[in-house]
């Protein structure tokens, strides 16, 4: 648990960030809460010669809501989100999951922008971000551009980020309608065995629009359309949930580790599911 | 003090035995003033750290150190090659086996110590284990015992006598290169045929799955060997600094006078810091070698996987009973994976500690038990986690065999254990397994606890539950889990408990000042116990000196008297003894001193909670502190100056604690989620020293059973690499995972103890973990379950219930 050695970076604007971010390409990276990279750096996982701390950096952090868009700095902290009143009111699922997030110390320091940045399959973030149909800011040497949560994932670690750009905000449209995050865990602090977010809108009795998407049942999160498809234009049946939990299935791809075998996690991820369906309903 | 207080006052100030004394070792540890090993920095200090196998089962061809060696700041890298001059490439084990310091030609589980480095900064020691660079060639691995006793690969040749022989190992004749001992007790053929001729019998295959005690604090020390005047001191996280200056003087040659060993503060220990380990060894080394300072503390990874495992025994019963229910025999088979080295830590006589206090809390007439010993490429260990010497395993397996017999008979549960209870007039109780129950009142107990539960209405509910859940109104199954146990704590005798060759009495040694305050040392170390405030209580009632008055000292060879430490929760039952027995020698000469102030006869006074009283005559008295001053400042004919006494308690028995746990569940069928709606624990630990500290123990306890019973495992893959050597995948309950806990009590003292107090520490670890897992294994009792493993986490539970059908 000894990191190897490794230089320290504190800039105070961004172009001090992008300048060390060009000068040493992949053997340079960006630090936000460090609850993924610093563990992974002292068990030698990670190798970061030259290590840049974001904390000092100006205009990355906050939350703020403006026409109905929400705009989070990356540097926002998961408490910070959870206390955020406005934000409760525009998109309440961000406070729901944030909950489930680790455990307060945890989450006094986790960053929204690590969480979404690093591409760990187990973040909560991610698959949240997806359903919620955020966009990824990023700046780079060529200045700023934004991504779908939904095409920034390619495969474990691996995201749409270049080595040289920086995640400085997610943007989402405030959410209506009825939403749940739903998360199976061994313990406060693990990642989920499966966790849905799901967002719900209904017109009368009928199921208006359905965004699904899935943590840790892939190497990325799982935003299903199909499954949210299935929901839309009924009036959530059992047909109709077999259907969204089918297709759901049908796209998700889990691996064996200590939370159990793939047969179980399929079982855990449908029963999550149809919980998280059925609540954001009740609440839509 | 103008006014007189009445007797009732005197006691209360004296904060002695009873009483909820704060815990004076709070202060230190709440404001982060705790002084542990990795907090000691002395001067020149250097840091070791291991390169440690990536394999479970390797030969070396070659170690090539020179890229360390460049590095700057690395003083040394030690091989085996190194230690072996000095003959201390291999040490002793607590188990009478050897086990490698550093890896001598081939490595037998993962983590294993192959080279130690030497660097100037931590940081620079773990980057030269970097460079470093071992030649390994894999060997085949065996990580099952069962496979380990057919196979064809030896993992210990340096047992294999000539031509490949099988020399008899510490505990008598081996069966197979990777077998290390057969143990039997109780009578086989009587036992085989009271089963043969019984009304039914109930077998069951019962796996206790290996974990690890996981102490907040990981185990590390300091040495430093001062070659000026050749006195080498070891500061360490040891749970029996006496028997590590013994030990380390017997392997390395330095007479016992030149080692002082130091425990300072402990952050837990559970058994996990009873062992010696490599670092330990090396750290004297390199210390010796350079001069200055060396120190080693694990990380989490090392401490997982490398030092002290628990459990990892397969357990195979058979339990015979009447038509009736009345228990006639019992069968108990056990194949224990040791791992690599046998480095159990029992007493030296009992190579599967006190397994054999398996009946339980049970009249069992005929019983036989047989432990067979095995070598697989796992880490070494076997030692007591948070209980006495195996007192888990037999637990669980007592437990669960009555359960399954209860099954078996179609009987209640609660009702089956009542009518096998020992009673309280067969006390002394006798075990068809040689151990003497010096006292026990578990009719009482259990009635109590069934009461306080309203158990007959949880079984209704429960049954309300089974109809809901087959009528499809509900997805969760009620689990009632009940467990009685038995503990046997406190070793022990001398005449029959012995590690290494070292008797398990245990000492304290008591200064009375003069102007009455005191300080006693004894031979155990706390770790989180609270020893600083149960034994000053002891003292206060016995010496009638406040117990804010009494300092109590432990953990530096120099100063304590000797003794075995603290595990297996001795220290109550023997330096509990011995601290009562010191006090006794203090009052004793201390009626002499105030005889002689009041003028009167030795026979005439009397002690009086903090004073001797002439008989007959209360006003006339001399308070101890009085008494203290005289001893020191008073020529007193015929009486030696100074108030002092030390005690050596050989304990004539055992002590036996015992139990009596409910546990609620509520089980998810379709996520495999446990919720536990309701613990109770009634803990009889005969005389109360502290409740306070009784209760704070019971939680922490039964937290670690929770931990055991619902997930905390160490798993190995088929390539024997450690699966949970993280505190990701190694549970450890936080606050949030742990139920609210209602404490209960009897009071049974035990006959032979001084005070008649029988320890604690470890029963509710005892009783608890049987007691999860019956409320898991219960819940799917209408079901057709007879028996599930644990641990019960998530999937293993929906793996339960998939297998009975109930996912549709």
């Amino acid at each position: 648990m000894i990191p190897a050695a490794f230089e320290y970076y504190r800039p105070k604007d961004m172009a001090g960030v992008l300048s060390v971010l060009e000068e040493h390409g992949d053997d340079a990276r960006v630090v936000a809460g460090g609850h993924s990279l610093i563990p992974m750096m002292k068990l030698r996982m990670a190798e970061v010669p030259h290590l840049i701390d974001l904390q000092d950096v100006a205009g990355l952090t906050g939350i703020s809501i403006d026409a109905g868009r929400v705009r989070i700095g990356a540097m926002t902290t998961q408490h910070e989100i959870i206390n955020h009143a406005g934000l409760s009111d525009v998109a309440p699922i961000m406070r729901e999951a944030s909950l489930q997030i680790a455990d307060p110390q945890v989450r006094y320091m986790g960053t929204v922008g690590g969480n979404v940045a690093n591409g760990d399959p187990g973040n909560d973030m991610p698959g949240l971000m997806q359903c919620l149909d955020a966009t990824f800011i990023l700046v780079g040497p060529d200045g700023e551009r934004s991504v779908a949560a939904r095409d920034f994932y390619e495969a474990a670690y691996m995201t749409d980020r270049a080595d040289d750009e920086v995640l400085t905000a997610v943007e989402f449209a405030a959410s209506k309608g009825g939403y749940a995050y739903e998360k199976q865990k061994r313990k406060i602090g693990d990642y989920a065995t499966a966790a849905a977010a799901v967002l719900i809108t209904k017109d009368g009795g009928t199921c208006a629009s359905a965004s699904i998407a899935m943590t840790n049942l892939s190497d990325t999160p799982v935003y299903s359309v199909d499954a949210g498809a299935a929901l839309v234009g009924t009036s959530l049946d059992e047909a109709s949930m077999k259907a969204a939990v089918d297709a759901m299935l049908g796209d998700i791809d889990p691996t064996e580790d200590n939370r159990g075998p793939i047969e179980f996690k399929r079982h855990a991820a449908s029963v999550i599911l149809r919980r998280a369906i059925e609540n954001a309903w009740d609440r839509a | 003090m103008n006014k007189e207080l009445t007797r009732e006052e005197r006691t209360d100030a004296l904060g002695g035995m009873g009483c909820k004394r704060k815990r004076v070792e709070d202060a230190r540890f709440t404001q982060g003033k705790g002084n542990y090993v990795d907090d000691i920095k002395l001067p020149g200090m250097l840091q070791g750290d291991f390169v440690r196998s990536p394999y479970a089962h390797a030969r070396i061809k070659s170690i090539d150190s020179s890229a360390a060696m460049a590095l700057d700041g690395v003083i040394a890298v030690l091989t085996a090659e190194d230690l072996a001059p000095l003959g201390l490439h291999w040490m002793p084990t607590l188990a009478g086996d050897k086990q490698m310091v550093l890896a001598d030609g081939k490595v037998l589980f993962q983590g294993q110590e192959v080279a130690f480095v030497v660097a100037k900064d931590r940081y620079i020691a773990a980057d030269a284990v970097e460079l470093v660079e071992v030649d390994y060639e894999e060997l085949p691995v065996l990580t099952d015992p069962f496979a380990a006793m057919e196979s064809d690969v030896v993992l210990r040749e340096d047992l294999l006598g000539e031509g490949g022989s099988l020399p008899d190992g510490a505990h008598g004749p081996r069966k197979h290169p990777n077998h290390i001992f057969t143990w039997e007790v109780g009578e086989k053929d009587a036992t085989e045929q009271v089963l043969d001729e019984a009304d039914v019998v109930a077998e069951e295959t019962v796996y206790y799955h290996r974990t690890h005690p996981c102490p907040l604090e990981t185990c590390g020390c300091v040495a430093s060997m001062d070659k000026v005047n050749g006195k080498l001191t070891l500061h360490g996280t040891f749970q029996a600094p006496h028997a590590i200056r013994t030990v380390v003087s017997l392997i390395s040659g330095i007479e016992e006078h030149n080692i002082r060993v130091i425990s300072p503060d402990i952050g837990g220990g559970f058994g996990n810091k009873v062992g010696a380990y490599p670092g330990y060894v090396c750290s004297v080394v390199a210390s010796i070698v350079t001069g200055v300072p060396v120190k080693w503390v694990e990380d989490r990874m090392e401490n997982l996987m490398t030092t002290a495992f628990a459990r990892d025994y397969h357990m195979t019963g058979k339990i015979s009973a009447t038509k009736e229910g009345k228990i006639t025999g019992l069968h108990c088979h056990v194949t224990a994976d040791h791992g690599g080295f046998d480095a159990c830590a029992d007493p030296t006589k009992f190579p599967a500690g006190f397994m054999n206090i398996c009946t339980g809390s049970y009249d069992i007439p005929t019983a036989y038990l047989a432990v067979d010993g095995v070598y697989t490429n796992k880490a070494p260990g076997g030692v007591s986690y948070r209980c006495s010497f195996r007192v888990t395993e037999a637990a669980y397996f007592i437990e669960r065999m009555v359960e399954v017999l209860a099954i078996e008979l179609n009987m209640d549960a609660a009702e089956l254990r009542r009518i096998n209870f020992i009673k309280k007039e067969q006390f002394p109780y006798q075990s068809a397994l040689g151990w003497e129950y010096d006292s026990g009142d578990y009719h009482t107990a259990w009635d109590k606890a069934l009461k306080a539960v309203d158990y007959d209405g949880l079984r209704a509910e429960q049954a309300q539950r089974v109809e809901d859940f087959k009528a499809g109104k509900t997805r969760k199954l009620m689990g009632v889990g009940l467990t009685h146990f038995t503990e046997i704590v406190g070793a022990g005798p001398v005449k029959n408990c012995d590690i290494l060759g070292l008797g398990m009495f245990d000492s304290c040694e008591i200064r009375i000042h003069p102007t009455g305050s005191a300080i006693a040392r004894l031979g155990t170390i706390s770790q989180g116990q609270g020893h600083a405030t149960t034994f000053a209580q002891i003292l206060a009632t016995e010496i009638g000196l406040p117990a804010d008055s009494i300092t109590i000292e432990e953990g530096d060879t120099d100063t304590a008297p000797y003794g075995l430490g603290t595990y297996g929760s001795r220290s109550t039952p023997v330096a509990g003894a011995a601290t009562a027995m010191a006090g006794r020698k203090i009052r004793a000469k201390a009626q002499m001193i105030a005889a002689y102030l009041l003028e009167v006869h030795d026979d005439d006074v009397e002690f009086d909670v903090d004073r001797f009283v002439v008989k007959g005559a209360p006003e006339k008295f001399k308070t101890m502190k009085e008494i203290a001053f005289a001893a020191y400042n008073q020529a007193i004919p015929g009486i030696e100056p100074g108030l002092e006494a030390v005690s050596y308690y050989d304990p004539p028995n055992m002590t036996y604690p015992f139990g009596a746990y409910v546990c609620v569940m509520d089980i998810d069928v379709d996520t495999g989620v446990t919720d536990i709606r309701r613990f109770y624990a009634l803990d009889d630990c005969g005389t109360r020293i502290n409740p306070m500290i009784i209760e704070g123990q019971v939680h922490g306890g039964l937290t670690e059973a929770l931990a055991v019973a619902l997930g905390q495992e160490i798993a190995y893959d088929d390539m024997g690499n450690v699966k949970t050597g993280t505190l990701m995948d190694f549970f450890l309950p936080t606050a949030w995972e742990v139920p609210n806990y209602e404490t209960d009590h009897t009071v049974t003292p035990s006959p032979h103890h001084p005070i008649g107090a029988k320890g604690v520490g470890e029963s509710p670890h005892v009783g608890g973990v049987p007691c999860f897992s019956n409320a898991v294994n219960d819940a799917f009792r209408a079901f057709g379950l007879r028996h599930t493993n644990m641990p019960h986490d998530h999937w293993r539970i929906w793996k339960t219930a998939n297998d009975l059908g109930l996912h549709g």
